[in-house]
């Protein structure tokens, strides 16, 4: 063991917002100590990496339910007349046609088409929205909306600090609120989200989430953080609740074949390039910011793809990393993206970007080089795990 | 969480046992597996290896990352643990008995190894 190894976490090639070196702390810090969590520098907040056995919380995710907090994520709110209009000039999603209580996930892109960031927006109502950045990118996403409302009637507000945001996720998150909420939970549809009431909390209730699970993410006061964290756990109680930190739902969004920004999203790919060429609405009304080059994006992945974004799962039991090169016939031909074990396939996965010639599911031949070594992974389709409805 | 006071340790977090007929059991210490998280995989050496004070020997793979392995001490491996090689698991649920690491028939060992004491105090710092 290496003294310096005990310090060291792949959670990702993320920067951090910090310069300073002073971590950022949520509501939560001290119940997170007290449940003996392990705490992680993650896009410089001190946040729990996992309170006792990571695969312990994944299992519990996928079969029970787990208890999140996810107050690092980057709140934005946009309001006014033309609210709707500088979301659509502004990202790349057809934002105007969310109707009021639904969700969208998006991404704001640079004028060259790069990703700056992926990116869910709530409609609130009529002429408010509420945009969730990644913790690493919220900065850059507030900059970039502000920049571009410019002539718009409409304000960007930095709500970071307004919120505090727990998810609960899982088969038995549905149960666990529905006993501390009188919000209509069966008329929530995925991928929607109402105001309402939690254990007497006031909370925007979201079916949204990075687990592949049912769940719901709940924005709420820090000030009232603490206090939803205990009902939740106590209302979770008897089916198994866990609380779950960022080393879980890590591998539970690769499992379920999410991208993760600062892996298989950077600013040097559009879209098209990590195949999400889905959420670039060219049939929207306006220009839009990056329209040009995605154009030219969207023609060029058809005509010459570029490499392609799949996935492996091992043979053996080493695990590729963020980095690692992936081989054929003793040629580097991609790169792996993110990689882990995975607790439900009882196997190391990974995502990883490769040449198209060795893209399709069931192509042979292909390894990841493993700090040397050349281990055989079979290409296989995203996801890796789906849950059954 | 308590380091057995008959073993002694290394700065690189590997706990050390005391020699019989020359021979000591190696592991990693449960301040170590516990930062590490869920052990996933493990390479050991092998049997007739020529192992070196401080030098890697092996690694040991979490969910989140890959750490080297070193020895504690000098000397040819003469027995390693394959139930741990099959279920990495044990280094994480007991760390100090079944999840032990490999034997050693120990030729020098260098002179900066640990007491138990001096080891809960070095890892609480």
């Amino acid at each position: 063991m290496g003294r310096n190894d005990l310090a060291r976490h792949c959670l990702g090639r993320r920067p951090t917002v910090s310069s300073t070196g002073e971590l950022r702390h949520t509501a939560l810090d001290a119940l997170h100590r007290s449940l003996g969590a392990t705490m992680t520098d993650f896009a410089g907040w001190d946040m729990p990496l996992r309170y006792g056995s990571e695969r312990d919380e994944h299992l519990a995710v996928r079969t029970k339910a787990g208890l999140f907090d996810l107050s690092h994520m980057g709140e934005i709110t946009v309001t006014g007349p033309q609210a709707a209009a500088l979301l659509d000039f502004a990202l790349v999603g057809n934002i105007g046609g969310v109707k009021p209580g639904r969700a969208r996930y998006t991404m704001i892109c640079r004028a060259d088409g790069g990703i700056l960031d992926d990116l869910i927006v709530y409609r609130l109502g009529e002429t408010e929205y509420m945009v969730v950045a990644n913790a690493s990118n919220a900065q850059v996403v507030l900059d970039a909306l502000t920049e571009r409302a410019a002539g718009f009637d409409a304000e960007v507000r930095d709500d970071r600090d307004a919120y505090a945001l727990l998810a609960v996720q899982g088969p038995e998150s549905p149960g666990i609120l529905k006993s501390l909420t009188d919000a209509d939970l069966d008329g929530l549809k995925y991928y929607a989200g109402l105001p309402g009431t939690v254990a007497g909390v006031p909370a925007l209730i979201a079916r949204t989430g990075y687990t592949g699970e049912d769940g719901f993410e709940l924005f709420v006061k820090p000030e009232h953080a603490v206090e939803l964290w205990q009902a939740l756990t106590k209302a979770g109680e008897g089916v198994g609740l866990v609380p779950c930190g960022l080393s879980c739902r890590d591998t539970l969004r690769l499992e379920a074949g999410m991208p993760l920004y600062g892996h298989e999203l950077t600013t040097s790919l559009t879209p098209f390039d990590a195949g999400l060429g889905r959420v670039v609405k060219f049939e929207k009304e306006g220009d839009f910011v990056g329209r040009e080059a995605l154009r030219e994006a969207a023609a060029r992945a058809e005509s010459q793809p570029p490499r392609v974004l799949v996935g492996l799962v091992a043979e053996g039991r080493r695990v590729p990393r963020a980095g690692y090169a992936v081989v054929a016939g003793g040629e580097v031909i991609g790169e792996v993206t993110s990689g882990a074990p995975s607790p439900t396939l009882g196997k190391p996965v990974a995502m990883a970007y490769v040449d198209p010639a060795h893209a399709a599911p069931g192509t042979s031949g292909v390894g990841v080089d493993i700090r040397g070594s050349h281990e055989p992974y079979e290409v296989v389709a995203l996801p890796f795990y789906k849950r059954q409805k | 969480m308590s380091n057995p006071k008959e073993l002694r340790y290394s700065k690189e977090h590997e706990w050390l046992s005391a020699a019989e007929d020359g021979v000591s059991t190696v592991g990693i210490t449960e301040h170590a597996a516990n930062a590490l998280g869920d052990v996933v995989f493990v390479q050991l050496p092998e049997v007739g290896d020529t192992v070196s004070a401080g030098e890697t020997c092996g690694e040991l793979e979490s969910t989140k990352s890959v750490s080297d392995l070193y020895s504690p001490v000098s000397g040819e491996i003469t027995e390693v643990n394959e139930d741990v090689v099959n279920d990495p698991a044990l280094v994480n649920s007991a760390p100090f008995a079944g999840g032990w690491l490999f034997k050693v028939r120990v030729s020098d060992e260098p002179g900066d190894l640990l007491s138990a004491d001096e080891y809960t105090a070095f890892s609480a710092g």
